[in-house]
């Protein structure tokens, strides 16, 4: 490489992209998840025969939804350099009980909303209590607690089938004025629950604990309480979204193949998003982003007319090259001891 | 150093309570079926439980390194699918000849892309072997989907997966016992075991040393690939045809039986003979589920809930209850 021809090349490039610099990690991951999404919808969009139908947008919002509440879900044990393999188990296990008591009347349905809810939350909270205070792996506890609501799931709903109370399943999914109302939904997560937990002591302890757990602990964070919220929380918003799924579908489902793909989707869509996997950097607002990017793949196989059968495939492509490009330090790095643990 | 003492140092605590846990159950199911303690019944369990063991053979060599392979369960149904449908690759008379070499390599490819990704460009080995899983998914879907493939079983794998070629011990455990003593002699006699084993504790320092860490993390994933895909050719030889799904139920006992067995999931720390003990009592447990029935008592109560139920709690709870005794980690301050 010519060293000698780098610092003026490197002087302009500094001060076309100052701003860019300014920015978090974490802003950086949404800023290009978000550019990326742009992209990929404005292909879809100009391929689509149709065009861009506000009927067509609203599918797409739900669809997408979806998966940026299981990848919210996902984002909050990520940063404390963690991980949930049960995302995806919360959310069948929402599914199915939505499917059961989220019906009957207005006071019916609200008492049953919450019951659903605080399921979420207790299943975070189990993962929670095993992690924190059983000192067991997180990869090793949400898979073997994964079983176990996936049981659970199944035992609620032992064949596909159930109802939802109409009104309200039709009201989450509609649009008002073209803006889809799950689109709100995520919105309203984002300003009720993330911002204040981002915020709030315990939010920013995560942040502290996924950077260097030894560290928190001698700067006096209170790390047991981060985690278990941190978990409680991200099972709280695989419920949201095991509601949400309830109303798009009518029904509740106990299906392996549907938890897996959720969990697999997360995990991709949160290292799109820009949220670092080793801990301490990243926002749910980029896995958000990421999700929709993750849908838009599978979308645009369909309107470049690719056989449906490979979409596992380029997901699975997408994730590994999402994750190699976040490998990409390793050429940068001078010292060949710093690859190494 | 005395046979007996090389012999003590393979049972540490987690693996005594693992058989311990194993004979608790044999006596407790032979108190309500006496053919609970049958030779037949113990060497059909043993003939079972080698699916299992073979496929944990090999991950836990990675989770030794104190990485993880979660593409087992798409890698076991790449063995099996393309050992059924090599002819559709190779021809009719190689296909069949070369039938499982041919599954075991294409397993053994998923492994290398794992390792390569893992050992050189530094990814995290869960997500990134998640990723390998989704991809050979992806794979095995196009494979059936575009075209009608063979997936009837080869007479040899029919006969690999069900034959007796010693009498008395059925041809799966044969090669359980097989690839599990040369584990063990690897792992305790060999420079390759003392790197594993090295790298699992503090890859810097085996760095530091002089040693090329990343060939050593390829060749577990490699390794693991091949053992995944062997019990996927092993597993269409019983079903007699490959499926797609086929490997799906093997992930989690796969790890439960390492964890169990007392594997260290951060690395550096564990015994085979504990994966022995793991993967027997993976198996017990799962043959007295199905021989018990618990969902018939609820079905008397009225309440209806399917037999996967019960299978995947006991599954978790069993995995979390025995962690919580002794696989909980060091406070680390």
């Amino acid at each position: 490489m010519n060293v000698g021809a780098e610092p003026a090349d490197l002087v302009s490039r500094q001060k076309h992209f100052a701003w860019v610099r300014r920015l978090s990690a974490a802003q950086r991951g949404i800023l290009i998840a978000m550019l990326i999404f742009t992209a990929m919808f404005i292909v879809y969009g100009w391929k689509q025969a149709a065009g861009l139908t506000p009927n067509m947008i609203n599918t797409a919002a739900n669809k997408g939804a979806l998966l940026a509440l299981v990848a919210m879900a996902q984002t909050l044990p990520v940063i404390t350099r963690g991980l949930d393999l049960s995302v995806g188990a919360t959310f069948v296990l929402s599914n199915c009980l939505a499917s059961t008591i989220v019906v009957g009347g207005p006071v019916a349905t609200t008492f049953g909303i919450f019951g659903v809810l605080l399921v979420g939350l207790a299943c975070g909270a189990i993962n929670g209590v095993i992690i924190v205070y059983g000192r067991l792996q997180p990869l090793i506890a949400t898979l073997a607690t994964s079983a176990v609501y996936f049981g659970v799931a199944l035992a609620i709903r032992p064949q596909p089938g159930g109802s939802v109370n109409f009104e309200l399943a039709d009201f989450m999914t509609r649009s008002s004025f073209a803006i889809p109302h799950s689109v709100l939904l995520l919105l309203a997560v984002v300003v009720f629950i993330w911002i204040p937990y981002r915020r709030s002591v315990l939010g920013r302890a995560t942040f502290a604990i996924g950077s260097s757990e030894q560290a928190a602990y001698m700067s006096g964070i209170p790390i047991n309480r981060a985690k278990l919220l941190a978990y409680a929380l991200s099972g709280l918003l695989s419920a949201i979204g095991g509601i949400l799924l309830t109303a798009l579908t009518y029904s509740g489902a106990a299906k392996m193949s549907i938890a897996n793909e959720y969990t697999l989707n997360s995990i991709g869509a949160v290292v799109i998003g820009g949220t670092s996997l080793f801990g301490g950097v990243g926002s749910a607002v980029g896995s958000i982003f990421g999700a929709f990017v993750m849908r838009t793949v599978g979308d645009l196989l369909i309107v470049f007319d690719i056989n449906p059968v490979l979409q596992p495939l380029f997901v699975g492509v997408v994730l590994l090259v999402a994750v190699s490009l976040g490998s990409l330090r390793v050429l940068r790095i001078k010292n060949r001891l710093d690859i190494y643990r | 150093m005395s046979v007996s003492v090389v012999i003590a140092r393979q049972f540490d605590r987690a693996t005594v309570i693992a058989f311990a846990c194993v004979i608790v159950l044999l006596l407790i199911g032979a108190m309500v079926e006496p053919a609970f303690l049958s030779p037949k019944y113990l060497i059909q369990q043993l003939h079972t439980a080698s699916f299992l063991g073979v496929v944990a053979s090999g991950v836990m060599l990675v989770i030794l390194l104190g990485h993880i392979d979660l593409s087992i369960p798409w890698t076991i149904c790449v063995g099996g699918m393309m050992a059924t449908g090599a002819t559709g690759f190779l021809g009719p008379e190689w296909g069949i000849t070369l039938a499982v070499p041919f599954g075991v390599l294409c397993g053994a490819l998923i492994g290398l892309v794992n390792g390569l990704g893992v050992a050189y460009l530094r990814a995290p080995a869960m997500i990134f072997t998640l990723g390998m899983n989704a991809v050979a998914q992806g794979l095995m879907v196009y494979h059936t989907g575009g075209f009608a493939p063979q997936d009837r079983a080869t007479e040899f794998m029919r006969e690999l997966a069900v034959g007796h070629l010693i009498p008395g011990i059925p041809n799966p455990l044969l090669i359980w016992i097989i690839l599990g003593a040369a584990i063990i002699f690897m792992l305790n006699r060999s420079v390759l075991g003392r790197r594993i084993y090295a790298v699992g504790n503090q890859e810097r320092s085996v760095f530091l040393s002089g040693v090329d860490t990343r060939k050593v993390i390829l060749a577990c994933f490699v390794f693991s690939g091949a053992c995944a895909a062997m019990t996927g050719v092993l597993l269409a030889g019983w079903a007699n045809r490959s499926y797609q799904a086929m490997g799906d139920p093997y992930l989690l006992p796969t790890i439960a039986a390492i964890v169990l067995g007392g594997t260290n999931v951060l690395g550096g720390r564990g015994k085979y003979v504990g994966t022995i003990a793991g993967v027997i009592l993976i198996t017990i447990l799962q043959s007295m589920l199905s021989v018990v029935q618990p969902q018939r008592y609820f079905a008397q109560l009225g309440v209806d809930i399917p037999a996967d139920t019960f299978r995947q709690v006991v599954f978790g709870v069993v995995i979390i209850g025995m962690l919580l005794i002794y696989g909980r980690q060091q406070l680390v301050r």
